[in-house]
């Protein structure tokens, strides 16, 4: 009886710091974020509003775009999922070198998104390198404007999202193929499968976990992960053709100081993240019991 | 006769197949590897040859870019915040995780799993959404504009997939090995440090390498909560130092350049554990 409270005591202390801090960042202000979302936020008071923020938010073209543009960056899902299964089942097929090949893929992976953004925005502005290039080997018509257009900046500013996501993709499909057993494929290739067929039967069943749960981190990913990109490269423009939600919660908190109205933006981020969540821990259990 | 061709063809399409893989390798290489090598060379032209040599590898080397880049007001104390803010979350986040890993599992108690649960489910939550209650609250207690006020919610951010790596690691040690020291007269926290910390290298290492990235390559909260131009991270100054010197790019890159060289070299230091950790953050079949 001794040793079992004194384990209750132990396991108290032990957890409790950590506890305290995930309380201070994820679990006290995700609750104080629903209660403003609902407020008028003063410096020095709160008073409750009703569902004024949430039907603002509803009109605003601004934050109707973010949304939009965020569920339009959706599009870069499938692409990163193809490729990386692609460009996985090609290093593993071909052994040699892949160390080579993991550490050059893996590289984008590392750089912090900043330092990417503002490279890509010396290549990409209008008198930057790939306009350059494109000058001198005579395919002047395909020059543009890649941020500086509402036409082009979404899809330019995806494109450099696909480049630094698909290292950490690749390695990741990569790495559950070499767990793959090898006899499958033997068997495989005894049947008489060619190469797609291959693939079909035995690597897509055999990387179906992984493959999911890369899709639902890319999803998260373009919901509410793109901050950093937008922020560096476009700062939501020109007009609101690259802002996102998280963009929009930024500039309404902290440029036009509107703490009420950016909760509730900030909820409905969470709410849609969420959705996405529940979605495959579902798909998850299901084939779990499978 | 009819045999030979059919080998001739085969292993034709197989050169055809090897090639054709190869080349789109190589073809993604290039893709991946350009942007850095144009950030390389750029960082060492000087402004007057980059205007009309952007694209061929310097004729002269600018290499007082690199002293320029320290001269520029505040880089330097921007870089110690970096480190500042690195060296201290990672740490607080280790101790704590450890600390309560060591608890979830050590100890059989009937919450443990629940507890667990709801800390890995916090990993996918985006910061974004408790920026701002968090910025409300921090103002009220005047931890805006203070480096261990961001240490506290990096480390916090970071929490969850340190607890989850190292709980799951703290498991696969045999109970036994844990209970024999303790039957040696060993507290739990003796226990913790003397037998189950040493085993325990491989995913220390990897939370140091991982955290160490995230929190080096944060923007938004440090855009948000260290206004002050003195207290800003690298990653903050560097958008910075974009418009600043919007005329003197190869300067901008040698910032960009002097700013990923110590993550690159934590990287290939901790190859391996990073590789690890990040797979098997998702492989738990």
């Amino acid at each position: 009886m001794k040793t079992k409270r004194r384990n209750i005591i132990e396991i108290i202390l032990f957890l409790l710091p950590a506890l305290i801090i995930i309380g201070f960042v994820f679990f006290f202000p995700i609750i104080r974020v629903i209660q403003y979302s609902f407020d008028r936020v003063n410096p020095r008071k709160l008073s409750f509003i009703g569902l004024t923020n949430y039907k603002i938010l509803f009109t605003d073209d601004v934050f109707l775009s973010g949304i939009k543009n965020n569920f339009i960056l959706l599009v870069a899902v499938p692409i990163i999922i193809f490729l990386s299964v692609f460009f996985a089942i090609l290093l593993y097929e071909k052994m040699g070198g892949w160390k080579f090949y993991r550490f050059v893929l893996f590289l984008p992976y590392i750089l912090a998104i900043p330092v990417v953004g503002v490279v890509f925005s010396y290549i990409f502005q209008l008198n930057g390198l790939l306009n350059f290039l494109l000058e001198k080997v005579g395919l002047k018509f395909l020059m543009a404007d890649w941020l500086g257009s509402s036409n082009w900046a979404l899809w330019t500013v995806m494109f450099v999202i696909i480049w630094k996501e698909l290292g950490f993709g690749i390695v990741l499909v990569f790495a559950r193929l070499m767990s793959v057993p090898k006899d499958l494929y033997e068997a495989a290739e005894i049947d008489g499968a060619n190469w797609v067929q291959k693939h079909i039967h035995v690597t897509i069943p055999q990387t179906r976990n992984v493959v999911s749960f890369l899709t639902v981190i890319t999803i998260i990913t373009m919901l509410s992960w793109v901050f950093n990109y937008v922020y560096v490269m476009t700062l939501g423009g020109p007009g609101t053709s690259t802002m996102v939600a998280e963009y929009y919660i930024y500039q309404t908190a902290f440029r036009y100081q509107n703490m009420g109205l950016a909760s509730a933006a900030s909820v409905i981020l969470f709410v849609i993240t969420f959705i996405f969540v529940i979605i495959q821990t579902r798909v998850r259990g299901r084939e779990e019991v499978e | 006769m009819e045999k030979v061709k059919q080998k001739e063809y085969k292993v034709r399409k197989n050169y055809f197949a090897f090639f054709g893989r190869q080349l789109l390798l190589i073809i993604l290489t290039i893709i991946s590897l350009y942007p850095v090598f144009f950030m390389l060379i750029t960082a060492i032209k000087s402004k007057e040859e980059y205007v009309f040599n952007k694209f061929g590898f310097p004729k002269a080397l600018a290499l007082n870019n690199f002293f320029e880049v320290f001269i520029g007001k505040n880089f330097g104390q921007w870089f110690v915040n970096s480190i500042v803010l690195s060296i201290g979350s990672v740490i607080l986040s280790l101790v704590l995780a450890i600390l309560a890993s060591y608890a979830l599992a050590r100890y059989q108690f009937k919450i443990r799993d629940t507890i667990l649960n709801f800390i890995i489910s916090l990993m996918v939550i985006p910061p974004v959404i408790m920026v701002v209650p968090l910025f409300v609250f921090m103002s009220k207690i005047k931890l805006i504009n203070s480096l261990p006020g961001v240490i506290l919610i990096y480390a916090g951010l970071t929490l969850p997939f340190s607890i989850y790596l190292l709980t799951t690691f703290f498991r696969s040690i045999p109970q036994a090995i844990m209970d024999s020291s303790y039957i040696d007269g060993c507290s739990s926290l003796r226990t913790l440090t003397s037998i189950v910390m040493p085993l325990s290298k491989p995913p220390i290492i990897t939370l140091i390498v991982v955290n160490s990235l995230w929190v080096w390559n944060e923007l938004m909260i440090a855009l948000i909560f260290l206004q002050k131009d003195e207290l800003k991270t690298l990653m903050v100054g560097i958008t910075v130092f974009k418009s600043r010197y919007n005329i003197n790019i190869p300067l901008t890159m040698m910032g960009l350049v002097v700013i990923t060289i110590p993550m690159v070299a934590l990287y290939l230091f901790g190859q391996k554990y990073f590789v690890q950790g990040l797979v098997s953050g998702s492989l738990k079949e």
